[in-house]
């Protein structure tokens, strides 16, 4: 796409944890693209990619769920969205729930057109970002989706090590599930617990003031551990945290 | 030996597991050394892709064909001198296992390691007609003495570190010193095991591979225990599951490569026994009977699925669980049966039955680090999420137990959903009235409770993005 000219518009998937949580983090990724030149559309029928059923054993509620986000995004443009959780459930679940069903060609060529935000960001759109901001020292959480569903690993750090005042420290276990996992944070609670617990300590010991990640779901989970346990770092989604850095806050 | 139970209770040993400081960094400590190694092998990523698509095409090749190469390894097998049974379960499997060992006369029986042997708790079954069965694998001989199962499927005694395995050497191995010198401790094990290997009447060991074109078992090992177990005692018993057969001698190379690589980081394991039969006329040394038991054990029930017989292509080679943080965290025993990680949150489900492992598949964040390093590229997340739906939709008859998992209150909350996300309408006054009294929510609600326990509580934003949206004029184009 980038080769044969930008788009001159995108879609908009907001996420469900995003539309009742993180609204903000949506808001700064539709204004990412709108910076960048894009019309941005933000269709209002749009509700949930139907990733929570379909990983609970419900393929039929999730196809129901799923199929009113292939109404609501009926154009041919990209569609952007800022959870490489949400993305990868779009892009490489739809094909397999649609199996056999009447609508499995628009599920085809929908998927086709599913990017996560920094990936578009960085692939599509070439962005080149400003940074405006006081020096700061962030880590960098990767969604497990992101990472092995969608295959974005290095286009997230790539736009914050376009931050000249942004020091990026690596945390080793960056990698490790931090024990989300949708309905397993509940369903087994004392497991998810452990694995917060330790992923929390692995962001403390980078002694970033930051963590900043591309999924709110990770988000939700670790800074509300961080927060209970009275740590000293925070967390942002990636889009909030790039536009607040180009405009300086 | 341990007796296993006959449902999981996978959260409540969790809990017990999770709360043994010893235990979790015996186990983060050990995870964390084999995934350097591991990485340390596949640093070249090209290589990975191709060897892997080598690997996975291999075992897709030979599952494809699985019943004519069953009955051609058989063949060929029988034309080598080697007896061939079959075994539908693993009761059936014991008894031809004691049969061969009681009319042979044997008593004393050397073990190479064999999972598929654990998977029958054939120790027990010989132990209780009267045969010694001891364990020549180090970790096996370890947890054998510590009358513990495996708690994972290359390395059986990682849950214990070196000051336990001392205390047990100790207390179990006659006129041993304590000591925590780690030679010390194999020099122990080794003199113990020298006489057990000569004394013994026959040997019984698992197999990697079973190759239908020449009729060759091929056993991979590190500590030369499998070569002495399968060539020293006069009768020598190979047990494997029907599902290990390969259609070529060509097709070993790639998995002989992927393997040990997988498991351990090393490039080859020291010893690499390729068996095709008993002692032939002239020759000096070797059994001079061989049989293979081949195991079914729900597998024929697994293969006839198209998607879930992808779980029979594993090669044990342990990398999931290594990966996994689930399983790091609360160790082998804690999956109740004889798989551990991922693969058994698999595999235990279909052999076992829904009914009785039907949480292990739920016992996943669906975080994908299994399959990325899975060497025959087994979908395992997939796969899970497959049973969670055979759980609960039941489609196929391959899976036991399949609609075990249904609840009222379940179906009820997942209809509810839907309706929910599945209606612009419904959903844009939810969202409303969540943004608005969402967060005078208690704590104590089921959902929050467990979240809060260890989490602050999640704060709803006064207005969606669908309002935010709408108020700065973005388009809701829908052409």
């Amino acid at each position: 796409m980038s080769k044969s000219g930008r788009p001159h518009t995108a879609y908009f998937f907001g996420t469900c944890l995003v539309d009742l949580f993180y609204p903000e983090a949506g808001l700064a990724g539709m204004e990412l693209l709108q910076r960048e030149g894009l019309r941005v559309v933000f269709p209002q029928k749009q509700t949930c990619c139907g990733q929570p059923a379909r990983n609970n054993g419900h393929p039929d509620e999730a196809r129901a769920v799923a199929r009113l986000q292939l109404d609501a995004f009926p154009g041919d443009w990209p569609i952007v969205v800022p959870s490489g959780s949400c993305a990868g459930m779009m892009k490489v679940h739809y094909p397999q729930l649609f199996e056999g069903d009447p609508d499995h060609a628009r599920a085809v060529a929908f998927s086709a057109r599913v990017f996560e935000l920094t990936q578009f960001l960085v692939e599509v759109l070439d962005a080149k970002l400003t940074d405006k901001g006081q020096p700061l020292t962030i880590t960098w959480h990767p969604s497990c989706h992101a990472q092995r569903e969608m295959g974005v690993v290095d286009q997230p750090k790539t736009l914050l090590r376009q931050l000249a005042n942004v020091t990026l420290v690596e945390n080793p276990r960056e990698a490790e599930c931090c024990g989300f996992g949708g309905t397993f944070a509940v369903r087994q609670a004392d497991i998810s617990a452990a694995m917060v617990t330790d992923k929390v300590a692995s962001i403390e010991q980078t002694g970033a003031a930051q963590v900043i990640s591309g999924d709110c779901g990770c988000l939700m989970n670790i800074t509300g551990a961080a927060e209970k346990s009275r740590k000293a770092f925070t967390g942002q989604h990636i889009a909030e945290f790039l536009l607040e850095r180009c405009h300086g806050r | 030996m341990a007796v296993e139970a006959r449902t999981s209770d996978f959260g409540g040993k969790a809990r017990v597991a999770l709360n043994d400081p010893k235990l979790r960094a015996n186990f983060r400590r050990a995870m964390d050394g084999l995934m350097s190694k591991r990485a340390a092998q596949f640093s070249d990523k090209e290589e990975w892709t191709a060897l892997r698509a080598r690997g996975a095409a291999v075992r897709a090749r030979a599952l494809a064909r699985l019943p004519e190469l069953l009955e051609q390894l058989e063949a060929k097998l029988t034309a080598n001198g080697v007896t061939v049974h079959w075994a539908e379960t693993t009761a059936e499997a014991n008894a031809v296992v004691l049969e061969i060992l009681q009319k042979a006369g044997a008593r004393r029986v050397i073990k190479g390691k064999s999972m598929v042997t654990e998977e029958m708790h054939l120790n027990a079954h010989l132990e209780a007609n009267g045969i010694r069965a001891v364990e020549s694998d180090l970790g096996e001989y370890i947890i054998q003495l510590a009358g513990q199962a495996p708690s994972h499927i290359v390395m059986p005694c990682i849950h214990m570190n070196k000051v336990e395995i001392a205390e047990l050497f100790a207390a179990r191995i006659e006129g041993q010193p304590y000591t925590e010198n780690v030679d010390e401790l194999t020099a122990a094990a080794r003199k113990a095991l020298r006489d057990r290997f000569a004394d013994a009447d026959a040997g019984i060991s698992g197999v990697n591979f079973a190759v239908a074109e020449t009729g060759t078992l091929v056993l991979i090992e590190n500590e030369g225990n499998g070569r002495l177990s399968t060539t020293l005692p006069p009768l020598h018993i190979a047990v494997t599951g029907i599902e290990k057969v390969l259609e070529k001698l060509d097709d070993v190379a790639p998995l002989l490569s992927l393997l040990p690589r997988s498991a351990t980081g090393q490039v080859v394991t020291t010893y690499v026994n390729m068996i095709s039969g008993p002692r032939k006329p002239g020759e000096k040394d070797g059994p001079k009977e061989v049989h293979l038991v081949l195991l079914d054990n729900g597998r024929s029930r697994v293969f006839c699925d198209t998607e879930l017989a992808d779980t029979l292509r594993c090669i044990r080679c342990a990398a999931c669980m290594n990966h996994c943080p689930v399983y790091t965290r609360v160790g082998g025993h804690t999956y109740s049966f004889t798989y551990p990680g991922p693969i058994g949150k698999i595999l235990t489900p279909q052999i076992e039955g829904l009914d009785c492992a039907g949480d292990q598949p739920h016992a996943s964040t669906l975080c994908g680090a299994c399959a990325e390093v899975c060497p025959v590229q087994i979908p395992i997340p997939d796969l899970l999420a497959r049973l969670r739906t055979e759980a609960v939709h039941p489609t196929s008859i391959a899976v036991k137990g399949g609609g075990s998992g249904r609840s009222l209150a379940e179906s009820l909350g997942w209809g509810g959903w839907t309706a929910l996300y599945s209606s612009p309408l419904i959903y844009r006054i939810s969202t409303r009235l969540l943004g608005l009294f969402g967060n005078l929510m208690p704590a104590c609600t089921p959902m929050l409770r467990e979240w809060t326990r260890i989490r602050s509580k999640p704060k709803f934003a006064a207005k969606s993005l669908h309002e935010l949206a709408r108020e700065r004029g973005f388009s809701n184009d829908e052409r």
